[in-house]
């Protein structure tokens, strides 16, 4: 029986149990998306989004299916759907890519979606955390599905985290779609720190309105297999967008960051970087498109991926994309990877510093260059504890979740 | 403080050093000169441990260890410090968690434990000004968008910072202009404790004019073969190495 079968059988099996579940907006999308599922089955690595992801071997082990609604109190902001207002509500399933078979089964198995939803004009003093806990004794496959709505002018700072309590293999598929409006600001942060048996398919989707602002920074410190998608469509006049990441992988681990930004319009600016440590035998992709269309001259773009390869058989499979319909416009991509400064190494030796501290600062300080860039600063310096725990092997799985403690 | 017994090395097969013998004792300033080539920084670097040298025949003690069994970090803790003659660049990595990572490593070894933090900031500001060091530099990554000179005095901060036994200075004179120079070996002189020793690698008279070197060495096709006093120095600086190695029968 294939992978796909499974999620199929199932679905048609629980269809209406999932469906007394969820709401009707997400209801109404269901059989579409179902469709679009059973006739793509898992894409394979012949799909060109899909190229350095293994989604059928990904998806194949018999999880159970959590099929819960969100419950207990959610922060200011955020609601849950058949909550939401009705125009935040409508947007569901409208920004993400439905022809995508793994949003498909998100859609096809979602009950319920956490929506933030920021009103016209206010400013979110504190960051909204989104924390998210993997925890059960069976082997389990969550559909987590997220929307923000950044209303004209609304700001906010958003922290998701993907955590793991318990050491039972978990898959989760999210899709988030965020939808910015007129002159919204968004920082997005998703900062994963679970285990070797974690699997995390990702698929965000962005559609930015004139003068909008997003800083997204996606962050895996430890995984098991993780492939994350970020599509960003600049669709107003003077749009920017930051979309920045940084991996540290080692053992057998698989990071896979899959990016597309596509300028629509005239005067938009994006700026990509992705930094990866691979110790081990751990394997990186990054593969990102930055599609300039015709009429969007003024755009300045730039796309940076840097790799740090510190052990001969970590891989790291780079591909930066340039594509342009433009004449006026500014645009650079490349990237690069390297090995351990030796030289540097033995500098560091010399004074002093044992090999594996100077290698593990080496590391750190590769990294940091990311870390820089986030604006929110108690997170930046939380996140260069974070790394530097992670590099010397200390990352508590859980810390400073209150299930742990 | 310091014995080199016939001591070869070699390089990618390529043997440098053919026999070195040395004897550097407490409180003394060596001086190695020599043309390009001769050997002079493999010398260096193999006392240090540099991984790409191999040691085929010979031996060194320092304090009575045997120096060719420890790793380079465990020399440096000994009390070897080379001023590098390409001083690394190390981007990210601050000044102040480079200096304090080493000093604490040292401190350990020693069974002691970390410095506090107030003390070790307070320290670094002490020896920075010695060398005339820009509190900005040190607050930058290191050696980053360092310029030569401040290079050179940045590794001298450092050796005041760590206080060897040994200091090695590879050619800290070259690519100084001559008021970078003073500052660099005034700084030299005023941070390295009287019973410690040093080695100083250079082509010129320049640098020695300020160190006054107690014994100075001709390095020549990986062997020492001419020893003298200062003097020697300024007969080089007038005469060059070719009746050297014409006295020496190469």
């Amino acid at each position: 029986m294939s992978a796909a079968r499974q999620y199929i059988d199932f679905f048609r099996e629980v269809q209406g149990s999932i469906t007394s579940r969820s709401c009707a907006e997400m209801n109404a999308q269901r059989e579409a998306a179902f469709e679009t599922f059973a006739a793509q089955g898992f894409p394979s690595q012949k799909v060109e989004r899909y190229r350095y992801a293994k989604v059928e071997a990904d998806f194949s082990p018999n999880y159970g299916i959590a099929l819960t609604p969100l419950t207990g109190p959610l922060p200011p902001y955020c609601f849950r759907i058949a909550d939401a207002a009705s125009h935040a509500r409508v947007i569901y399933n409208k920004v993400a890519d439905t022809t995508d078979s793994i949003v498909a089964l998100n859609s096809m198995l979602s009950v319920d979606t956490l929506v933030v939803h920021v009103p016209r004009g206010i400013r979110v003093e504190h960051p909204i955390q989104i924390s998210n806990i993997l925890k059960g004794e069976h082997d389990t496959m969550v559909s987590r599905r997220i929307l923000i709505v950044m209303e004209e002018m609304a700001e906010a700072d958003v922290i998701i985290t993907d955590r793991a309590a318990s050491q039972s293999r978990f898959l989760t598929n999210q899709v988030i779609e965020v939808v910015m409006k007129d002159g919204s600001h968004l920082s997005l942060y998703e900062i994963e720190e679970t285990h070797l048996l974690c699997t995390r398919y990702s698929s965000v989707f962005v559609e930015q309105g004139r003068n909008s602002s997003l800083h997204h920074t996606c962050l895996t410190l430890f995984n098991g297999h993780t492939r994350n998608r970020l599509d960003v469509r600049l669709q107003g006049e003077g749009s920017e967008v930051t979309a920045n990441g940084c991996v540290i992988a080692d053992k057998m681990q698989r990071v896979d960051n899959n990016t597309l930004i596509d300028h629509q319009t005239p005067r938009c600016q994006s700026s990509e970087l992705y930094k990866y440590v691979l110790d081990d035998s751990a394997v990186g992709a990054f593969a990102g498109k930055v599609l300039v269309r015709e009429g969007a001259q003024k755009t300045m773009s730039k796309e940076t991926n840097a790799n740090l390869c510190a052990t001969r058989s970590a891989r790291m499979y780079t591909q930066p994309m340039l594509e342009i319909y433009a004449d006026d416009v500014q645009c650079s991509h490349g990237s690069t990877v390297g090995q351990m400064d030796e030289a540097a190494l033995f500098y560091m030796r010399q004074r002093g510093i044992d090999e594996r501290e100077a290698r593990l600062l080496l590391k750190a300080a590769f990294i940091t260059e990311v870390i820089e860039t986030i604006p929110l600063e108690s997170l930046r310096d939380r996140l260069h504890v974070l790394v530097d725990k992670r590099l010397r092997g200390e990352l508590s799985k859980c810390e400073g979740c209150k299930l742990c403690k | 403080m310091l014995q080199i017994n016939n001591l070869h090395a070699s390089i990618g097969g390529k043997e440098i050093l053919k026999g070195i013998n040395l004897v550097v004792k407490d409180g003394e300033i060596h001086a190695v000169m020599g043309l390009n080539g001769a050997g002079k920084s493999t010398l260096s670097n193999v006392i240090v441990g540099h991984p790409a040298y191999e040691v085929t025949q010979g031996s060194i003690t320092f304090n009575g260890k045997d120096l060719l069994s420890l790793k380079p970090e465990e020399r440096a803790h000994e009390g070897i410090f080379l001023s590098f003659q390409q001083p690394v660049e190390i981007p990210g990595v601050s000044m102040v968690n480079f200096m304090r990572a080493a000093l604490n490593a040292k401190r350990k070894y020693q069974g002691l434990e970390p410095m506090p933090a107030g003390d070790f900031l307070k320290l670094m500001r002490e020896k920075r000004s010695i060398v005339e060091l820009d509190s900005k530099l040190t607050s930058r990554s290191v050696n980053e968008g360092f310029s030569g000179g401040e290079k050179k005095r940045n590794e001298i901060f450092q050796m005041a910072m760590l206080e060897p036994l040994l200091t090695i200075l590879d050619e800290t004179d070259s690519g100084l202009d001559v008021d970078a120079l003073r500052v660099v070996a005034e700084g030299f002189n005023k941070l390295r404790r009287p019973e410690s020793s040093a080695i100083v690698i250079t082509h010129y008279q320049r640098l020695l004019d300020y160190l006054k070197p107690d014994v100075v060495h001709v390095l020549i096709d990986g062997r020492i073969v001419k020893t003298g006093g200062p003097e020697l120095a300024t007969e080089i600086e007038s005469r060059g190495f070719d009746w050297i190695k014409e006295e020496a029968g190469l």
